[in-house]
């Protein structure tokens, strides 16, 4: 038999190899990391675009309007005159100041949470979606999980361990593990029927090996998009608990515990509660627009799981 | 079919056997005393005394879930020692400002999402689509009490037009009952209506994409037809299994939102609860909030036996 | 008469002329069909057959007016359905004149129904959407097509759910939508292609039937000559987009000289069996005694549902010899291959490699025998995993017997030769190659196992006749070769017949026949191998001898 020519069928790519430069034409995922680099540079340099300390309280500046002129004494004593951009709330600290750094806050808890769901939801999906013993008993524990409403799980775990970042992250990062685990799951149990993973299986490849090997890959990408997700909807979470009072404690400058503080002066003072809004909103969006562009473009699959 | 239902009613013992388990735990495995935290900064000691007693907190941890569980199943859930009364009672003022609530935002969510889901599937790409996506997704990203707030502003404080905060009972007059309600239900539905249209479009989508909606162009039948009798009636189960999902999701946000708008519901109780470490009652609660999850839920999967008759058992 | 295209009685139903579509930008190539013209008179029945790629569908989809407008455009050429210009009507006559005038049915039966409405609602939509009659005069007719179609208690089924009817049933209720208003053309696409050969015979015969009673004008597409010698007047051979040759079905299956037409003939196996001498030496080295595999449970209430997929099986291949595995769907051949590689787990009897039995064996325990039996599948797009390259794919086996890496490299650039592929393609992806090359990689993955025993699972059922062909032959070269025990399954009579030294027949799980090929095709012993080879499609037909003689 003559050996064929074969010639490399270049108009049928794999969404795999040309999905990361597609990402990079996507004009969703391309605002949306735009803005999201826009806040991440802002809490990177926190310290050098602010000039009053965010935790600082001065009862001579209390709930004074955007542009308001503040004077403060300086490390040497002298009095300086600083503009307040966005006003003041009722203890005189600047919330320009605060929000600029609430977006460290934010960032952190977002990046925080979504890191350690992806990581155990994976761990644990991997494990249910190819061992059936451990997949009843796992995914019962899962829908009770999910049958609790993640901000009461998260309300109840912040207030019974005490107020802190660590706190917050577990508590929103509890919740979300059940949904990164069905996500893999679901994955596992259609890829281990696909014909090559069999036919790994037929060439004696071991367990571990099939896991990592031929169904790991396939989860990146959806987990990538699922982790996008859930960085959103943890920094949403840690704003919804520090609003409601149960969140970080409310000295530490967050963009929830801003609003927390303006409500009460709300109708004579909204700009406490709109320009920490702002931000949380544009940043949220900034991650949901990045995680729209990736899952159009690196896992067309995905469409379902919003 | 009976047997289905036998089944799918008896499926949800373990999921609320592991709802109790950790809620339980939550107490349990904090550090202090259980008792103490459950009699609150208020208690005296003979208070917690006689709690030690009634858990059963000499036992086991098992003889404790047991008892605790069964005290929750002859309708005992404990008594409130912040506010002295039972957390049942408590329970039962307040439930009704926050069913309405979530009743009108899912009723109300639905009426927008879904023909709005299922014009930007069958315009796919166009102008009308790409806003649709576009507002969805902004509506993801505004949480509920920013959108809230700016309603306030605009519509209570410069406009005028409806009160800023409060609520009416319907047994008050049912005008004032929805005039109080729309604010409210509106804030609170920006999210589903994202997150139904969303789904509404993604199932739509994939619907349209089936031999079944060639075969019923291929009749000759009007596109709008095309639509509702075969594309949406296909799409359903995926739309109506969000909407089971977004349970969840609203009783959070029916915390937020109560909490905004000053509603006297089960969320500012909740809220109330555990800012007054009230533990009976935010147990109570949870414990609550998930058996109305898991049975919508239930009742969801029945009205899916009802969407598609593929689904035996 | 090669060149006629004009019908019998001279009066076109369906007149295309030069009909020219284009594909979107950055398909592989322009148009998706060029310069086509098919015309079909009143009761004639009309087969364009093609590969896949070939354009036919598109033509169909063209005429309903049913290709998606953004990607498919006509640019050139008409269409005319009873002199009436087709490409030029509004939307709303082209509705009107789809389903009472012209009619489709397709391939799937199962997914062109809709799955949550009856069957009976399905057809007199139909009604609704075209008369005037009223729901108890639409109930009436319902019932009248179902019988037309020999639908078994139309009364009963008219209140059936799709998934509820076998598929041959399906089939039938598409055809009774499409002939309810009696139109004049009736399109077909691949309408019998996904169901099994003897319900095909079936529906064969009922189009037939109809569209002599009703004197309907046919455009049945295909891809099988065993069909088009079945069912067509004439025959129109589509190739990339292009008519290469129309004529009569005597002329184009048994006079044609054009090349295209004479390979794709000749490569449709011969359900003769060439003369192979019969291998009786030796001890088979792959034996199942009593095999069994019962799927599905009995249920919480005892009312679950069980299907016995392997009843008692009984086989034997010895080296140098193929084993033909025959039967339909739901037959059970499948389920002992994968019993045999232990894809799945045998709920009892033996399954013997070289003389251990491996049935009872834990994974663990089954891994040294891994080595010795390997297995082809049928889907080439989804046998290879796509994120790894052809080498990483082939040398997987052998380094999980820690042979070294070098080595494995080595000797999966000398299978690629053996396959018929460059060792070049080591390091591209599944991707870059197309079907036929890829189950070529699939047999070399296999091969590097230097396995002694090859199953192949319906391994050439995907593939384009010509790239069929290639296939078998290299399976049977490899055979030789490496004095293989092969168990081949399939259920295609003619392709089994040209491979296989001895054919086994399935039905529901059970052995009903065994033998030497020649003697189980001259002479089948069982009712059920009888009526299997009297359903072949153009069985009357030798395509190889035809184009040669």
């Amino acid at each position: 038999m003559a050996i064929e020519a074969v010639t490399p069928d270049l108009t049928e790519d794999s969404s795999r190899q040309s999905g990361w430069s597609r990402l990079f034409r996507n004009v969703s995922a391309l605002i949306g990391g735009g803005l999201l680099i826009l806040i991440a540079l802002m809490g990177l340099f926190a310290s050098s675009l602010t000039s009053l300390d965010p935790t600082e309280i001065n009862p001579s500046n209390r709930l004074k309007s955007p542009g308001h002129e503040a004077s403060i004494r300086d490390d040497d004593g002298n009095k300086q005159k600083v503009i307040a951009h966005m006003g003041t709330d009722s203890l005189g600290r600047d919330i320009y100041s605060r929000v600029v750094y609430g977006a460290r806050i934010s960032l952190i808890v977002g990046i925080a949470v979504a890191l350690a769901s992806v990581v155990l939801g994976t761990v644990i999906g991997l494990v249910a979606g190819y061992f059936r013993w451990v997949d009843a008993v796992v995914m019962r524990i899962m829908d009770g999980l999910m049958a609790i409403p993640a901000i009461l799980l998260a309300i109840s775990l912040v207030s019974l361990s005490g107020a802190s970042l660590f706190a917050v992250v577990i508590a929103i990062t509890i919740p979300e593990i059940p949904r990164v685990v069905r996500l893999v799951r679901s994955i596992v149990l259609t890829i281990r029927e696909e014909p090559y993973v069999e036919a790994a299986i037929s060439v004696g490849t071991p367990t571990h090996k099939i896991l990592w090997r031929h169904v790991l890959p396939n989860t990146i990408s959806p987990l990538i998009v699922q982790g996008t997700f859930i960085c959103g909807s943890a920094i949403l979470l840690e704003a919804i608990l520090s609003f409601l009072g149960v969140g970080i404690p409310p000295e530490t400058p967050t963009w929830g515990n801003i609003m927390a503080e303006g409500r009460d002066f709300f109708q004579i003072h909204p700009h406490a509660i709109f320009y920490p809004a702002i931000f949380l909103s544009v940043t949220v969006l900034g991650i949901n627009m990045l995680g729209d562009g990736m899952r159009d473009t690196l896992d067309p699959r995905m469409d379902r799981n919003i | 079919m009976l047997t289905y239902l036998i089944k799918r009613v008896l499926s949800v013992i373990p999921v609320l056997i592991v709802v109790a388990v950790i809620v339980f735990l939550m107490l349990r495995l904090t550090p202090g005393d259980p008792a103490a935290i459950i009699a609150g900064d208020a208690a005296t000691s003979q208070d917690i005394a006689q709690i030690r007693d009634k858990l059963g907190l000499e036992e086991p941890m098992v003889i404790q879930f047991g008892i605790w569980v069964g005290n929750m199943l002859t309708g005992d859930f404990g008594d409130s020692f912040y506010y002295k009364r039972t957390v049942s009672s408590m329970i039962a003022d307040r439930v009704g400002p926050t069913v309405a609530l979530a009743t009108f935002t899912i009723i109300l969510a639905c009426i927008v999402a879904i023909p709005l889901g299922t014009i930007a599937a069958y315009k796919q790409g166009s102008w009308l689509d790409r806003a649709v996506m576009g507002m969805s997704v902004i509506g993801f990203s505004v949480p509920v009490f920013v959108i809230g707030y700016m309603m306030i502003y605009l519509f209570a404080v410069k406009l005028d037009w409806f009160p800023v905060q409060g609520y009416q009972p319907i047994a008050d007059g049912i005008g004032g009952f929805l005039y109080r309600l729309v604010m409210p239900s509106a804030a609170l539905s920006i999210i589903f209506i994202a997150l139904i249209a969303r789904m509404t479009r993604t199932s739509v989508l994939e619907v349209l994409n089936e031999d079944y909606i060639r075969t019923a162009r291929a009749k000759g039948l009007e596109e709008s037809k095309v639509m509702t009798r075969h594309a949406l009636r296909n799409a359903a189960v995926p739309i109506v299994t969000v909407i089971g999902f977004a349970i969840a999701i609203l009783i959070g946000g029916v915390v937020v939102t109560e909490s905004v708008f000053v509603i006297p519901g089960l969320g500012t109780l909740t809220l109330d609860a555990i800012q007054g470490r009230d533990y009976p009652t935010v147990q109570a609660l949870i414990m609550l909030f998930s058996v109305v999850y898991v049975l919508i839920n239930l009742v969801i999967d029945v009205i899916y036996t009802l969407l598609d008759p593929r689904i035996r058992y | 008469m090669a060149n006629s295209t004009k019908s019998k009685n001279g009066e076109n139903v369906l007149e295309i002329k030069n009909l020219t579509v284009s594909l979107p930008k950055g398909a592989d190539r322009e148009f998706a069909i060029e310069d086509v013209s098919i015309s079909i008179g009143v009761g004639e029945i009309v087969c364009i057959v093609g590969e896949s790629g070939s354009g036919k569908s598109v033509t169909a989809q063209t005429v309903m007016g049913l290709n998606p407008p953004d990607q498919l455009k006509p640019v050139a050429g008409s269409i005319h359905l009873n002199n009436e210009s087709i490409l030029d009507v509004s939307q709303e006559r082209l509705r009107q004149l789809r389903g009472e005038r012209m009619a489709m049915i397709f391939q799937e039966p199962m997914t062109a129904l809709n799955p949550v409405m009856t069957v009976g609602d399905q057809i007199a939509e139909m009604l609704e959407i075209h008369t005037n009659m009223s729901s108890g005069e639409r109930y009436k007719k319902v019932l009248e097509v179902m019988e037309d179609v020999n639908l078994p208690d139309p009364k009963k089924m008219i209140d059936s759910y799709p998934h509820q009817l076998s598929g041959g049933q399906r089939q039938r209720i598409m055809i009774a939508i499409a002939l309810a208003l009696e139109p004049d053309l009736l399109i077909a696409d691949e309408p019998t292609t996904a169901l099994d050969v003897t319900t095909q015979a079936q529906i064969l015969d009922l189009i037939k039937d109809i569209q002599k009673r009703h004197g309907t004008a046919v455009m049945f597409i295909t891809h099988d000559f065993g069909v088009v010698a079945e069912i067509a007047d004439r025959v129109i051979v589509m190739r990339n987009g292009h008519v290469v040759e129309h004529g009569t079905v005597d002329y184009v299956l048994s006079e044609s000289t054009e090349p295209y037409t004479r390979m794709l003939i000749s490569s449709v196996p011969s359900l003769t069996p060439p003369k192979r001498e019969p291998i009786i030496k030796g001890e088979p080295i792959l034996e199942t005694r009593g095999l069994e595999k019962i799927y599905g449970s009995l249920g919480l209430f005892g009312r679950g549902r069980v299907v016995h997929a392997a009843n008692q099986v009984k086989l034997e291949v010895r080296r140098g010899e193929t084993l033909g595995v025959v039967g339909e769907s739901g037959s059970g051949k499948s389920t002992v291959a994968r019993c045999i590689v232990r894809l799945v787990d045998p709920n009892g009897g033996e399954v013997l490699i070289d003389g251990n039995d491996i049935a009872g064996l834990s994974q663990k325990g089954i891994r040294p025998f891994r080595k010795d039996v390997q297995i082809v599948f049928q889907d080439p797009y989804r046998s290879l995993n796509p994120r790894r390259t052809v080498g990483q794919s082939i040398i997987e086996g052998p380094m999980n017997f820690k042979v070294s890496k070098s080595e494995a490299i080595d000797r999966a650039a000398e299978l690629m030769r053996v396959v018929g592929l460059s060792p070049d393609a080591l390091d591209r992806f599944p991707h870059q190659f197309s079907g036929g090359q890829r189950q070529r990689i699939c047999i070399a993955r296999a091969l590097a196992m230097e396995p002694e025993i090859l199953i192949a699972d319906e391994a050439v059922s995907a593939l384009d006749v010509s790239v069929q062909a290639q296939v078998l032959e290299l399976l049977d070269q490899v055979r030789q070769e490496f004095d293989l025990a092969v168990l081949f399954i399939t259920h295609d009579l003619r392709v089994a017949a040209q491979i296989c030294d001895r054919i086994m027949v399935m039905k529901l799980g059970e052995v009903v026949e065994e033998g030497p090929t020649a003697s189980v095709y001259a002479d089948p012993q069982h009712e059920y191998t009888k009526l299997l080879l009297d359903a072949a499609p153009g069985r009357e037909v030798d395509f190889t001898a035809a184009v040669t003689g």
